[in-house]
This record gives C-alpha cells, sequence and structure tokens, in this order.
C-alpha cells in the first residue's frame, strides 16, 4: 500500500480560510477527516469531481475545511441535496459526511430511501452517540441506559444499529470501524468510493467532552482505547465464543453486493424514453 | 361598446404574445400541462417531486417528457427532499423546478430559505388549494399568498408569479424559470387549482421567440471566484460543481467567499445584499395587467382566478356605464407598491375579491395613507367555491 506523507492533509485543507476548525478538543471528527484525505489522495482523485455534502451537526461541519465542492446543507436533508448533484452530474464522486442525529433521526427517511434507490454515493456516518453541537441530547444510537441531556434519569429507549438499518434498506456496501482504527477507516473509505452503488460507513467515534463527560467515560485518550477494547473484526466473530462478542462494536465490511445502481439505471430509461436501443 | 385596452408593463412577455403564430398549433390543455411544458421550453432539465393534488399532473408530464430530451426526473420521498435535491441540482448546473400543493408548500419553507440565502437559482410551483392542513385538496383558494413570502423563517424577500389563464401559467413558468436564473434565488409560482385544472385554448409561441435567461458564468479565474460578488450590481456570476471552482455553500450566515460568519458588518452585508437585488429591480420584477383604469371611479384588485371573475363583471359594469377598471398584478411579491398607490390615490372605491381572509387586503391597507385615499371594500371567501363575477358586479353596483 502506498503511503502518503503527512504534508498531504495540508494541500487538502483551506487552511487559510476558516481555520480554527469548530471541533472540541479529542473529538474524533479530525481523525475522520483525515482518514477521508488519505483515501481521496492515494485514489488520486480528482477534487474538481469531488462534492462533499453535509446536513447540520459536529460532523457536518467538515466541508467547510476542505477543498473540495463543498455543501453544507440543511439539518437531516444531505442525501436528498446529493441525490440533486449525482442525477445531474453521475460522473461526479459525492461523499456524504453526516452524523447520527442528522442521518438516522431527522434525516431517516432520505437514509433509507437512498439506500433502497442504491444511487451511488458515499456515506460516512460518524457516530458520536449523541448531539454534540446543541449540547448533548440523546440520539437514535446514544445506548440504553446512557444519560444526556434530555435523558437525565437515563435512556429508555433502544438504540438503532446503524449497519442493520441501512443494509435491511437495500444499501450495497454496508462497513464498521471507529475512530481508532485509523488505516482499517482509509482502506473502507477507499472501498465505499469505489463501491458503484449506496455506500455507508459507520465510524464510531468519541465525544469526549460531551457525551464522555455526561457518562464518566474518562479522558479522550480512554475513550479512544475503549473503542480499541472493546470493537472485534468481523473475521473474529465466528471464532470466538459468544460472551466474547456480546456488546462488541463489530468491525467490518458487513455487506458488499452488486447490484443496478440508480443513475446508470436512470441512464438506461432515458435511452429507452428517446427510443435508441440498448448497446 | 366597453372599452377593452389591455395594459401589460413588461414588453418582453408581451412580445411572446405577439408573436404566438400557430406554427406549434393550437391546443386545448390544462394549467398544469401549461406549466409543465413552460418548465420545459424554459430549459427546466431537473424535476423532482412528491405526489400531491391538485399539482400532479405537472410531475406525470415531466415524467414523461425530460427522459426523452436527457434530463432528470426524480419522484423523491417526500417535499423536504424534492425541494433539496432540486437545489442540489442547480448547483450542479441544472434549471431546476419542483411542483407542490399547501402541504407539500408548507414542507419546503426551510429548504425555500436556504435557496434563498445560498442565491441558487430555482422555482417552487405552488397549486394552491384549501387549507389550512390537509383542508379541501380538490377545492380553490388563494391562501397562500402571504406563505410565498413569509413562509420560511428569517427575512427573505420574494419574487411571486400569480398567473390568471393557462397561457399566462406557460409565460409565467418561463419568466419564473428566467428570473431565478438571473436573480439567483427561488421563484415561486402561484398557480389557483382552478387554473392548474382548467382546460383552455393555447398557442404555444416558436420556440425561436421565446427570451431565455441563463445564469451567468463567472469569467474570472478560480482563485479570484467569489460566489456572493457584491459589485456585480447584486446580481452576481454563479459557478457550477465540477467547474474547477470549488467553493463552499452553507446556509449559515455567510461571506462573499461563502464561508460561514458571526461578524456584523459581514451578515449585514449578506442581508442586505438579499434585499437589495429585489429592492433596486423593482422594475424588472413588477408585472401588472392595467385594464380600463383610465378613467375608473371604482377600481378591483384581484389575482389569479378572481381576477377573471373580475374581468366579466368589469365588462357587464362598463356596459352598464360604471366606469369600473382591474388592477391585476402577475407578480404579486414584490408587491405593486406604486401602481396600487396611484390606483388609491385615482378612484373612490377599491374591491378586493379573494379567496382568503385578507391577504392582498392587508397589503392594500398598507399603502392608504391619505385620507381622501379610496374606500376599501373587501369580497372575501374560504368554502371552496369561487368567487363568481356575479358576486364582484353585485358589489360593483352596490358602491356605484
Amino acid at each position: 500500500m502506498a503511503s502518503i506523507p503527512q504534508k498531504v492533509i495540508h494541500e487538502y485543507l483551506r487552511h487559510d480560510k476558516k481555520f480554527p476548525h469548530v471541533w472540541c478538543a479529542g473529538c474524533s471528527n479530525g481523525i475522520v477527516l483525515g482518514s477521508i484525505i488519505r483515501a481521496v489522495a492515494e485514489l488520486q482523485l480528482d477534487r474538481d469531481d469531488i462534492v462533499m455534502v453535509s446536513g447540520i451537526g459536529c460532523s457536518s461541519r467538515m466541508p467547510v475545511y476542505v477543498d473540495f465542492n463543498t455543501l453544507h446543507t440543511l439539518h437531516g436533508r444531505a442525501l436528498a441535496f446529493a441525490t440533486g448533484v449525482k442525477m445531474f452530474k453521475p460522473h461526479m464522486k459525492v461523499i456524504v459526511v453526516t452524523g447520527d442525529g442528522d442521518c438516522t433521526a431527522i434525516g431517516g427517511n432520505h437514509l433509507i430511501h437512498a439506500a433502497r434507490r442504491n444511487i451511488d454515493l458515499t456515506v460516512i456516518l460518524i457516530n458520536n452517540n449523541i448531539y454534540g453541537m446543541t449540547g448533548g441530547q440523546v440520539s437514535p444510537t446514544t445506548p440504553h441506559s446512557a444519560y444526556a441531556t434530555t435523558a437525565p434519569y437515563g435512556n429508555i429507549e433502544p438504540d438503532f444499529n446503524l449497519c442493520n438499518l441501512a443494509i435491511g434498506a437495500g444499501a450495497s456496501f454496508v462497513a464498521r470501524t471507529t475512530a481508532f482504527h485509523t488505516q482499517e477507516m482509509q482502506n473502507y473509505i477507499k472501498d465505499a468510493i469505489n463501491h458503484p452503488g449506496f455506500a455507508l460507513l459507520e465510524v464510531v467515534s468519541a465525544c469526549p467532552v460531551i457525551y464522555g463527560r455526561l457518562n464518566k467515560k474518562g479522558t479522550p485518550a480512554d475513550m479512544m482505547k475503549a473503542m480499541r477494547d472493546n470493537s472485534v473484526p468481523l473475521t473474529a466473530v465466528e471464532k470466538l465464543p459468544p460472551e466474547k462478542t456480546e456488546g462488541k462494536i463489530i468491525r467490518g465490511i458487513l455487506k458488499k453486493e452488486i447490484r443496478p445502481e440508480y443513475t446508470a439505471e436512470y441512464a438506461k430509461l432515458c435511452q429507452l424514453a428517446k427510443g435508441e436501443k440498448d448497446e | 361598446m366597453p372599452n377593452t385596452k389591455t395594459k401589460l408593463t413588461k414588453p418582453e412577455e408581451a412580445k411572446v404574445e405577439a408573436k404566438a403564430k400557430s406554427a406549434r398549433g393550437s391546443r386545448l390543455m390544462q394549467g398544469n400541462e401549461a406549466v409543465a411544458l413552460g418548465a420545459l421550453d424554459a430549459g427546466v432539465n431537473f424535476f423532482a417531486g412528491y405526489p400531491i393534488t391538485p399539482s400532479t399532473e405537472i410531475a406525470e408530464i415531466l415524467s414523461y417528457e425530460l427522459p426523452k430530451r436527457g434530463g432528470v426526473f426524480i419522484q423523491m420521498e417526500d417535499e423536504l427532499a424534492s425541494i433539496c435535491s432540486i437545489i442540489g441540482a442547480s448547483l450542479a448546473g441544472a434549471k431546476s423546478l419542483t411542483a407542490t400543493s399547501g402541504p407539500g408548500f408548507s414542507l419546503m419553507q426551510e429548504g425555500i430559505g436556504y435557496a434563498k440565502i445560498t442565491e441558487t437559482p430555482c422555482v417552487v410551483v405552488n397549486v394552491q388549494r384549501v387549507g389550512p392542513s390537509t383542508g379541501m385538496p380538490t377545492s380553490p383558494a388563494q391562501g397562500d399568498i402571504m406563505q410565498a413570502k413569509w413562509g420560511s423563517h428569517g427575512d427573505s424577500p420574494a419574487i411571486v408569479l400569480y398567473p390568471d389563464s393557462v397561457r399566462e401559467s406557460y409565460e409565467l413558468t418561463i419568466r419564473a424559470v428566467n428570473l431565478a436564473e438571473k436573480y439567483r434565488t427561488c421563484v415561486i409560482l402561484l398557480l389557483d387549482e382552478v387554473i392548474g385544472h382548467m382546460r383552455e385554448a393555447v398557442t404555444l409561441p416558436d420556440i425561436a421567440n421565446i427570451r431565455i435567461i441563463n445564469r451567468i458564468k463567472p469569467t474570472v479565474p478560480p482563485h479570484w471566484y467569489k460566489h456572493y460578488d457584491e459589485n456585480q450590481k447584486y446580481l452576481s456570476p454563479l459557478a457550477s460543481f465540477g467547474e474547477g471552482y470549488r467553493y463552499n455553500v452553507t446556509g449559515l450566515t455567510h461571506d462573499a467567499l461563502g464561508f460561514p460568519t458571526n461578524k456584523p458588518n459581514e451578515a449585514q452585508e449578506m442581508m442586505d445584499r438579499l434585499r437589495k437585488k429585489i429592492s433596486y429591480n423593482i422594475r424588472d420584477l413588477v408585472q401588472i395587467e392595467s385594464r380600463e383604469m383610465e378613467d375608473a371611479k371604482v377600481a378591483i384588485f384581484a389575482a389569479g382566478i378572481t381576477a377573471r371573475a373580475a374581468k366579466a363583471a368589469v365588462s357587464t359594469a362598463r356596459a352598464e356605464g360604471i366606469p369600473v377598471g382591474l388592477l391585476r398584478p402577475l407578480t404579486i411579491w414584490p408587491f405593486p407598491d406604486e401602481a396600487v398607490r396611484k390606483m388609491l390615490h385615482n378612484v373612490e372605491t377599491v374591491i378586493v375579491p379573494e379567496m382568503n381572509q385578507g391577504q392582498l387586503l392587508h397589503e392594500i391597507q398598507r399603502l392608504t395613507k391619505a385620507k381622501d385615499d379610496s374606500d376599501l371594500v373587501p369580497i372575501q371567501k374560504t368554502d371552496g367555491t369561487l368567487i363568481t363575477p356575479g358576486e364582484i358586479l353585485r358589489v360593483i353596483r352596490e358602491v356605484h
């Protein structure tokens, strides 16, 4: 694997425009951004052909900092905007950066329908289990019994398994990793970008300042170690006894299949409508 | 014989009317069909929508026509997704449009605000039905006039057009697309349910005679590009994604480059630009029809299908010798303040028929300053039926 020198990141950042960034010390979002940039650099994609789309939330601030075509949209609607861009310019690589609240609460409807259409979008879903930007409210992935500012007695709701949700809705590439496993994340991002269809990568991340404090998770380093210790690669799951994998974060490519992609299907439909013969 | 002089204030649209020969033949068509054909002739190549009565025919026709022309039609999962995807497509370079009705229009308001703050061209057609809420889906009302201006949170000046016939639905759809491109904003076309579903014979003009406006493209190299360039008389060039400009778009208050800002001076500049690009171009935007107003003592101020009833009432009243005229806004926002002030100064009584609880009346009251300005007589109906020529005629006779 080609090794990308550290400086590459600086070439892709709008460092002269909008830094410092808004993220708290210890936040995983910067790590994810680093992995996205390294993946794009390794794939040698033309940045003029990349559109990064996001909704609203901590992770959704990402496009502002990076030198692509960037679209910071409305809360929950990143996938709808991205669908418009991709449908009109199918050759462009559209990367959606979103969070657990943005993508699966307010934006849940767009997630399931984009997955169902199998439109060629790359979704990086950064899951920090909480609404960080608004100060720590319960999200669809806040674990049962965890605390949030709107769950002061502990959360009574079960949480979404985001990858199962995406698979159930029809996503053709689904993977999960954590912000600790940066090399793995970089590889999965490349796989997701290269996948011809709807690809979703869940990155389990750490929000030490809000989620961590509310739930006594320790320092940012403690939370990173927890991601290392509490996750199991999919390849190891079958070999381990069930009690060893219970409640663990399963990392790996959970789904990968090739099925008709939406913009390609639409191009065929146009040919049909124009009365042209199939090639 | 009654004087039937009609005056359109904008010569370019009048030209379309004059050149409308039968090259494409005369056809019986519905208002919604006229909107769809107008969109295609204006160069719309992206439609995203969600089914809703009484606007659905627009989506149905475009789902058939757009793929034939290599354009995009997509039925989205809801109206929130529809408005957002047409904005995304527009930034990628499309001329985009969606169509809906009251409940969907309410859902689209956040996206409409986003299109306005990011100055992204797009068109929303709202075929109005009775509200509030689900109301009466197949019955006419004119209750969304204020929503079309104030529906999205925050101050966001609006361009809203309002046709009164099938033919004009075609023309104003083209104009809506043109104005969206020129002013880089979300333009709204308000239709009445009855106009959307009414069939009239329409002769479409030759394509060559239609004036099409396309967004201005930047001529500067990417590192000089400002996504919101104040030096361009509030009408700044717009690069599309993929053209090498790599700019940022955000719904946050932003600076001229498009990056988020909390600085009061930059926030004020942005808000001023949104306001001024409308208010400095009133003459280009406002379009009214003035019918028999020269010697009128009584005036009717009405829009859309209600103006059609008013026209019939004016003809009958004129035949009876009553000096009555009609002032009709084709552009409802920005409001035709100047023409309305003149009307209030010149006539004794203004009758304001509308299928709502006084949304136009309220605007006219705003412009009533002098004590000797005309008396205002409302006719208001919100029961899902039209205001008839007879109802307006009765009031004309009463006030005369």
